[in-house]
């Protein structure tokens, strides 16, 4: 029973930067843009939330850079679809090797300045991603490991992932959004400022993106600098948007299924059942790979894939 | 700027507008008066401007020189967002719907601040169809929607923001006859409630009926605007082609039609599994027109596809004298001399290849017959300026890439091309979709050639005047069955109208 409740904690670290990863590609996949860049994006945010945070030694303006620089990357890529009509794919890969490669460049650069040879975070910082502690509820037998117990990035994650929940679903200007990435045309026609809400989606979708990538490089590692610090969690992300079925909502319980199958390895006793960890680590592409074709026979129709999904929108076009 | 006091009842009064395109003047001079409780047909050919004109009310293009007044204020519209605040709303040729959202949500898109509730929103939208007489179900989604409800729903949309001028860019070109009838009701009761209607239409018997005022233009010029209850059919016509035109479709007496093509049976699935064609069974006679009557949807593509061998059928049997062709391949079936002039709904996607010339398009029909290895475009370049001189295409020249061309011009090449191989079955699907009356009767005047040749054409149409008067006998084909085949000599449109939907069958001959 301990060991459960434990794994279950491991399941929703491992996926929360995950969720964060979703939430951003769903506010781009929304208005219509597939960036398929969100490693990169993450990678960025990894790198400017670490070093800000290593030189400034502040846990707020980490987070700021982090997202700032998850919105750096969308920009580009924003530019290059929006404005210059680059075809999305590309784009998207394009910035997942820019964004891996600048990370890395710059913490090995930054690594030549340090004494010890390693980047670590000042306590300053790492003393707020400890786990909170509420008392009495965090005290609470179970409940309290289960729920009150983490570090400040689950809740910030969860919190967005509502948020923006609300935003889409909710909201006559969520609408207005997903016009964009159903139908571009209609939307411009019924007034919406399609290129607007383009690039506000896709940036605000890198930034969240950015802070995920901060949760890898400052979180995992327990404050320490090391090169690909993302390694591939936004790729999953890319699949979890259609297990989420476009809704951030979705993506919370999603992230953290598929956090759990990350940390499945380290938890199931070798009594039960004895395979080799590369099954384990095979697990996670296998339900995306699942989930991919079970999305693809079902044939309801209904708000989730945008139709306009991967097209880049010129007004003129005849 | 204002020469002349605005008048207030005048919902839209254009003075002198102009606008060019670079070289091309699109608008010249224009004007242009809608007065509140009225409708107005806008009239005129294909590049006559009236597109560049609605497209100026509805903020799309900005006028380069002239004046519009709204509600006798003089405006600047930049926007579509301006016009939407000025009260103008324009109903699209092309509906703009999103097709995974309900009928509510397509009615409220666009527009700012909190989100209604569901009900509230309900309610308001079933008041508003119930002062106009319109039927919706708000909470229907778009792709579920018939092509009527689609036109609801946009209508719907501008109602919604309260627009008292109300622009239709050709609203009747997909509708039946019975939903025309419905929506020029509809219409009149937005006459009445004081709105201000233009509708535009290269239908002139629409215009009699339903205009007060016919606004004509031409050649971006407006000629005349004359009081409907004074004018007549040849007149408007006159002044929108700019000389006398004689409106009657020839029909000559089919010479010894013989059955060429059986259909037996015939059972077509879509690739999503619904029935496309249900059984059907027809015969297509040498030196006669076979029209195709339906709504759109209703079975027409994959009809065609599967007698040119592109799409694969379930059941039945298609025999070309004798011959069964299901089965062969496209290029055998062609080798027959079975010809599809297909224009499909976005024109160039079936038949030509958008970005190659003239020559390289008759060169894709024409190749395999050549022999040697390198292909040889001279009798191709040849039969591109043939056509270009019989047909009078408008092209800079026989390489520009066809999708350079107007809709027209491109209509002209795919035909063409196909009559030039000398087939003996002819299938052109809306070969006059989008086409000025000019190059319509141009159309009509091949297919009319071809029957008198003796090959047996097959016309699948949108427009019902035209398909009675065209065709010896129609087919109508309602949810891919047969709902009437009959002699297109002794059928009414309205009786079609009513096949179309199903509602009752016409007589089908032996």
């Amino acid at each position: 029973m301990d060991m459960f409740i434990k794994f279950l904690v491991a399941a929703v670290l491992a996926g929360t930067p995950l969720l964060f990863g979703t939430v951003g590609e769903i506010l781009s996949e929304k208005v219509g843009h597939l960036n398929l860049g969100v490693e990169g994006m993450m990678s960025i945010g990894a790198c400017s939330g670490f070093m800000a945070g290593y030189f400034s030694d502040s846990f707020a303006f980490a987070l700021i850079a982090a997202a700032l620089g998850g919105a750096l990357g969308a920009l580009i890529y924003a530019f290059l679809t929006v404005t210059l009509m680059a075809n999305q794919n590309v784009t998207g890969l394009t910035l997942t090797i820019f964004g891996i490669g600048l990370s890395n460049f710059i913490g090995v650069y930054a690594l030549g300045f340090s004494e010890t040879g390693t980047l670590k975070l000042p306590d300053g910082i790492t003393a707020h991603m400890r786990n909170i502690h509420i008392p009495g509820l965090s005290d609470l037998p179970v409940v309290g490991e289960l729920l009150f117990s983490y570090n400040p990035f689950v809740y910030l994650g969860i919190l967005i992932a509502i948020i923006m929940g609300l935003y889409l679903g909710r909201t006559q200007t969520g609408l207005n959004v997903q016009s964009i990435g159903e139908n571009p045309a209609a939307a411009d026609a019924a007034g919406i400022r399609v290129i607007f809400w383009k690039y506000f989606n896709i940036l605000l979708g890198g930034a969240i993106c950015g802070i995920g990538g901060a949760y890898c490089s400052m979180i995992i590692n327990r404050g320490v600098w090391i090169s690909n610090n993302v390694g591939g969690l936004g790729w999953i992300a890319v699949a979890l948007v259609i297990f989420a079925g476009w809704k951030p909502v979705n993506a919370i319980g999603g992230s953290f299924v598929f956090g759990a199958l990350r940390v499945l390895k380290y938890y199931m006793p070798k009594s039960v059942i004895d395979l080799p960890v590369a099954f384990y680590d095979m697990l996670p592409f296998l339900i995306t790979a699942l989930v991919l074709v079970i999305s693809s026979m079902r044939k309801s129709r209904g708000i989730g894939l945008p139709a306009a999904l991967g097209l880049n929108y010129y007004r003129e076009e005849r | 700027m204002s020469q002349t006091p605005a008048n207030p009842a005048c919902a839209i009064e254009c003075r002198q507008i102009t606008k060019t395109f670079g070289s091309v003047v699109a608008n010249d001079k224009i004007d242009l008066d809608v007065r509140y409780g009225e409708i107005l047909a806008l009239l005129g050919e294909n590049g006559s401007g009236k597109t560049t004109l609605m497209n100026m009310l509805s903020g799309i293009y900005h006028p380069d020189s002239g004046s519009i007044s709204i509600a006798g204020q003089p405006v600047s519209i930049n926007s579509p967002v301006d016009a939407m605040h000025l009260g103008i709303g324009m109903i699209h040729q092309h509906f703009k719907l999103v097709d995974a959202f309900t009928a509510m949500d397509n009615i409220v898109l666009g527009t700012h601040g909190k989100r209604l509730a569901p009900k509230v929103l309900k309610e308001r939208i079933l008041e508003i169809c119930h002062s106009v007489g319109l039927e919706i179900d708000p909470e229907k989604r778009v792709y579920e929607m018939s092509v009527s409800e689609k036109q609801t729903v946009e209508i719907l949309k501008v109602l919604y923001r309260d627009a008292k001028i109300l622009i239709l860019d050709e609203p009747t070109a997909v509708l039946t006859p019975q939903e025309t009838g419905k929506l020029f009701a509809i219409l009149r009761r937005m006459r009445e409630q004081g709105r201000a209607i233009i509708i535009i239409t290269h239908k002139l018997q629409e215009v009699l009926e339903i205009s007060d005022r016919v606004t004509i233009l031409w050649k971006g010029k407006s000629i005349d605007t004359v009081n409907t209850a004074e004018t007549n059919a040849r007149q408007l016509t006159e002044l929108m082609v700019g000389r006398p035109v004689s409106l009657s479709i020839q029909r000559p007496q089919p010479q010894d039609p013989q059955p060429v093509m059986d259909v037996q049976g015939l059972t077509v699935k879509k690739p999503d599994g619904a029935i496309a064609l249900d059984g059907i069974s027809f015969d297509i006679r040498s030196g006669e027109i076979l029209g195709i009557a339906g709504v759109a949807g209703s079975g027409q593509k994959e009809l065609c596809e599967t007698i040119a061998g592109l799409t694969k059928s379930e059941k039945g049997h298609i025999t070309f004298k004798g011959e069964e062709i299901l089965g062969k391949t496209p290029a055998e079936i062609i080798s027959l001399g079975i010809h599809m002039g297909f224009v499909p709904e976005d024109r160039l996607g079936m038949g030509l290849v958008a970005s190659m010339g003239m020559v390289d398009n008759m060169l894709l029909k024409s190749y395999r017959s050549h022999k040697g290895m390198f292909i040889d475009r001279k009798p191709a370049r040849a039969l591109a300026e043939e056509l270009i001189r019989r047909l009078e295409i408008v092209t800079p020249g026989e390489d520009t890439p066809v999708r350079l061309l107007s809709g027209g011009n491109v209509q002209k090449v795919l035909i063409g091309r196909e009559i030039e191989s000398g087939p003996s079955v002819l299938i052109t699907a809306y070969p006059v979709r989008g086409l000025d009356i000019n190059s319509s009767y141009t159309v009509y005047d091949l297919l009319n050639e071809q029957k008198q040749k003796g090959v047996a054409v097959v016309f699948v149409g949108e427009d019902l005047d035209v398909l009675l008067e065209l065709c010896d006998r129609i087919l109508v084909l309602c949810h891919g069955r047969i709902t009437g085949l009959v002699d297109a000599s002794s059928v009414t449109k309205e009786q079609i109208g009513l096949m179309m939907t199903g509602s009752h069958s016409g007589e089908v001959q032996q």
